[in-house]
């Protein structure tokens, strides 16, 4: 075994890693997308929103302001006097709810990105699990509250599953782009949806014949709402379901021989093979899994607060593509993709028409804002190698200032 | 040992010299206190092992890195060199190992790319063409100006590289590993063309690992070792063998000594194999071929021959059109390649790159590549048993430049090599095939591969090893396969001689091989 070919002296010990120092350790977090970067992006997006309500003729900070009151986020900090608790605990209820599904969505582009694959249809697998959520729950009234909701969600993640998985078949079998299917997929569940619950449809409400709506999901098969009033949507249970799925995403991802080879294949499909791993069957893992993050994502909000489904609700849902902004400013990672949501979903609801106190600013125009933080986010994440190239001159120049010196190289 | 002191040179004499140059990523010190001095009109070789440093320094030298400690001066004037542009207007130009050019444009369009001829705002295509005509002619290397980059040889495109950096005025040129992309051919035509610009007053560095090549077209010779430098001294009277020393730090033997081998039974057994290539045509025409245990067998042959695609087929990368592989007794043909590493295949892929390794992942992460899903419990990873593992093998094969959870990208080439072989081998596998083991290694890290496969052949493997070095494959192998046109033309032994195998390589027929009917 051993050979005569040991080195003279062997290399000076090195600790695990690069980054022993604190600067090593923050050069690492830039390189593999660390947090810096997506901050800076933030801040950016900000500024720039800032920017577009000056031009509207407002004032940013107080609107701004006037947004940050609406997310209810000031509950958490206990200077906040108590008169403002009760309203903040409210809104805060609201920017959990949207952070719920968002959380998800975000999985269902991330995992996919991971592998190497761009996921566009969390809108489809959303809509899939809603409905397929929003069925179970309204049917089966004498199953008691607890399998009922179990199977509900089964559904909806087994659907949604299905759905992604279709994109993932198609990718491993005939090669065709996921881009593209996912998309298609994404028309055909809308359009499905719009069948099954539109006038005349076979799932349409059966107590309202005039209302393209779904039948409510009764009660027992709703999700506990554990903060606030359930009459004016409390926070419902689904938030801890969402973390959980979380951590499965991070064990997954970072711990299974699953994760593994979906990520093997996203660096490196030709290594990933030739090491043994099946290519196109982890392509179909990866779209089913991330489908069943988005199915559950749409089961959470149907057991959780909207009961049911109506037509125009699902034409006009956005929240799937949220899902991409969501990944991506949160590099694909577990505790990365849960801090985004919770940002977009306080955006959301800081926004919103409900939340967001008139007299500084229009909701109806608001909520635009929300739309252009997150295109300037999306654009500005896409684009980190600017923005590093960027970072770097502007150092290089401030260095260059210092050294003023002649034959200094420090720069 | 034919080292001396550097005659110390005054400064109008240096062309670049670096002083004091300190490079560090992270904990990793790459250059360490480097001195390096160039002269005027001398091609000067820099020596070293993979990962020694020597890309880093010359990075450096160019702008693409900044250096934590030390100065660069340029004529003797102290300069800052920020960007590739910087160190062109100082007159510094590099030639990296993979060219900057783009396929789908000409010649003389990539030649002025960056500083463009232009003529009422819109390129002037004549006048770039008429400068790519004269700078061809003014320098002696021929290109063709309208001829499509993608269309040209590789050779063909380092001169428009190494033409494109004259035209900015370079009259200190870097090269970057140039010999490791070319044929022998090409690398005299390129040896041609350095000596001429070296005559005509332009200074050449020439980054290498290939000891012969220093020799044979530098004048005088830096090394690096481990990120300092060693020495410095003139190539004349110098031989390989201190070169080697210097180089590696101990003695190197340039040629493994092998005891005779013992074969046992046969393991890799190759039954009429036929396989076609990627554009449908047959690749490989009835190749028949046994390994035993315990015996090295060489599959020699012009690169294109057919080699690759037995290997992929084996492999279970490639679909087989008919024939038979079995390992060690058991039928693989047609098997996916888990079926068949589970039989008792290592396979060092012939590119490391494309294949055998996921670069982004860490050492740790790319030696479980074959085996992670045996010691996974429930579907989950064993991360502490995968740390462990790795550095047992990081030390007991030698991978320099990082520990286990360093990722494979930040390694030098030959070090990520290092991390294939020790995956491959640490498999245990009973058929082991190398293919190119050596590929772009330095001579210390090659004694190092050599000494392993042949102690794995005297454990017993059965060893497959596909090489285009002869040199390579005359010293590891106990008998030599000839391929030529994906076929089985002979079989020979390693005392053949050059003209033999060159013979039988090249489809003519020689009296001391025996020759194999198809």
């Amino acid at each position: 075994m051993s050979t005569a070919a040991t080195p003279p002296t062997p290399p000076a010990a090195q600790p695990e890693g690069a980054g022993s120092t604190v600067s090593g350790r923050l050069a690492e977090a830039m390189r593999d997308g660390g947090p810096i970067l997506p901050l800076v992006t933030v801040l950016f997006a900000f500024i720039m929103g800032g920017l577009v309500v000056l031009a509207t003729g407002h004032d940013p900070f107080s609107t701004y302001k006037a947004i940050w009151d609406g997310t209810g986020l000031k509950w958490l900090f206990p200077w906040t006097p108590s008169a403002d608790r009760e309203l903040a605990a409210a809104n805060l209820q609201q920017t959990l709810i949207t952070t719920t599904p968002l959380i998800l969505l975000g999985f269902a582009v991330a995992y996919a990105f991971r592998a190497g694959l761009f996921n566009i249809g969390g809108q489809g697998q959303y809509t899939v699990g809603g409905v397929l959520a929003v069925w179970v729950g309204s049917s089966f009234e004498s199953m008691p509250g607890f399998p009922h909701i179990v199977l509900a969600i089964l559904a909806a993640v087994v659907g949604g599953a299905v759905w992604g998985g279709i994109a993932g078949l198609l990718r491993a079998t005939t090669g065709a782009n996921e881009v593209i299917t996912t998309i298609m997929l994404n028309w055909i569940a809308i359009w499905i949806a719009v069948y099954l619950f539109g006038l005349g449809g076979p799932l349409q409400s059966s107590t309202q014949p005039d209302i393209p709506v779904s039948n409510d999901v009764v009660e027992a098969a709703r999700l506990h709402v554990f903060w606030g009033d359930p009459e004016l949507q409390g926070l419902h249970i689904g938030i801890f379901i969402a973390l959980a799925a979380s951590v499965l995403f991070w064990v997954l991802l970072n711990r299974s021989t699953k994760g593994y080879e979906a990520r093997a294949v996203g660096l490196n499909p030709e290594a990933a093979r030739y090491g043994g791993i099946r290519v196109g069957w982890t392509y179909v893992l990866v779209m089913a899994l991330c489908g069943a993050f988005a199915g559950l994502a749409g089961s959470l909000d149907v057991l959780g607060w909207q009961f049911r489904i109506a037509t125009n609700d699902i034409q006009i849902s956005q929240l799937g593509f949220f899902g991409i902004a969501v990944a991506l400013l949160g590099r694909n990672t577990a505790v990365g993709t849960v801090l985004s949501a919770l940002l977009f979903g306080a955006l959301l609801t800081g926004t919103s028409v409900r939340n967001l106190d008139p007299a500084v600013f229009e909701p109806e125009m608001a909520q635009n804002l929300t739309f252009v933080i997150q295109g300037i986010v999306v654009l500005l994440i896409t684009t980190d190698v600017l923005l590093m190239q960027l970072w770097r001159r502007i150092k290089r120049g401030r260095r260059g200032d210092a050294a003023g010196e002649p034959g200094a190289v420090a720069a | 040992m034919a080292s001396e002191t550097p005659r110390t040179a005054g400064a109008a004499e240096l062309a670049l010299e670096l002083r004091g140059i300190t490079k560090r990523f992270g904990a990793v010190t790459a250059n360490e206190g480097v001195d390096f001095q160039l002269r005027r009109g001398e091609i000067h070789a820099l020596l070293g092992e993979n990962g020694a440093g020597k890309s880093t320094l010359m990075n450096i030298v160019y702008g693409m890195a900044t250096p934590d400690e030390g100065e660069i001066l340029v004529g003797g004037t102290p300069v800052s060199v920020g960007s590739p542009r910087e160190a062109m207007a100082h007159g510094i130009g590099m030639v990296f190992q993979h060219f900057m050019l783009i396929p789908v444009m000409t010649v003389a369009e990539n030649l002025v790319l960056g500083d463009e001829p232009r003529k009422g705002g819109m390129l002037d295509l004549a006048g770039a063409r008429r400068r790519t005509a004269e700078l061809s002619e003014q320098h002696g290397l021929a290109v063709n100006p309208d001829a499509k980059v993608g269309d040209v040889t590789v050779g063909q495109q380092q001169r428009v590289e190494i033409l494109r950096a004259l035209d900015r005025g370079a009259k200190i040129l870097v090269l970057d590993e140039p010999t490791a992309v070319l044929t022998a051919q090409e690398t005299a035509e390129l040896i041609a063309v350095l000596r001429r610009l070296r005559d005509g007053g332009t200074s050449i560095v020439f980054i290498t690992h290939k000891l012969g090549e220093v020799l044979e077209v530098a004048d005088r010779v830096t090394v690096l070792r481990r990120g300092k430098t060693i020495e410095t001294f003139d190539t004349a009277g110098a031989d390989e063998v201190s070169l080697a020393r210097a180089m590696v730090g101990r003695d190197v033997v340039l040629r493994v000594d092998k005891a005779p081998s013992t074969p046992a039974e046969p393991v890799l057994e190759i039954e009429d194999l036929r396989v076609v290539d990627d554009r449908d045509l047959p690749a490989v025409d009835g190749v028949s071929l046994t390994v035993r245990a315990g015996e090295i067998v060489a599959l020699a042959g012009i690169d294109g021959n057919g080699q690759s695609e037995i290997v992929d087929a084996v492999a279970g990368l490639r679909p087989v059109t008919s024939g038979h592989v079995r390992i060690a007794g058991q039928d693989v043909t047609g098997r996916d390649p888990r079926e068949v590493r589970d039989a008792g295949l290592g396979h060092i892929a012939e590119d490391r790159h494309r294949r055998g390794l996921v670069l982004p992942f860490s050492i740790a992460e790319n030696l479980a590549l074959r085996d992670y899903h045996a010691s996974s419990r429930f579907g989950l990873l064993n991360p502490k048993r995968m740390l462990d593992r790795a550095r047992g093998l990081i030390g007991e094969f030698d991978v320099r430049g990082g520990s286990a959870a360093t990722p494979c990208s930040s390694l030098s080439g030959g070090n990520q090599q290092k991390v294939v072989v020790a995956r491959e081998i640490a498999g245990d596998p009973k058929v082991l095939i190398a293919a190119q083991p050596t590929r772009g290694l330095d001579v210390g890290a090659i004694e190092f591969v050599h000494r392993r496969l042949l102690a794995e052949r005297d454990k017993g493997r059965a060893i497959l090893l596909l090489s285009l070095e002869l040199d390579e494959v005359r010293s590891l192998a106990d008998r030599i396969l000839v391929i030529y046109n994906g076929r089985i033309v002979g079989e020979t032994t390693p005392d053949a001689s050059d003209e033999e195998l060159g013979l039988l390589m090249t489809g003519g027929s020689s009296a001391g091989a025996t020759g194999i009917a198809s």
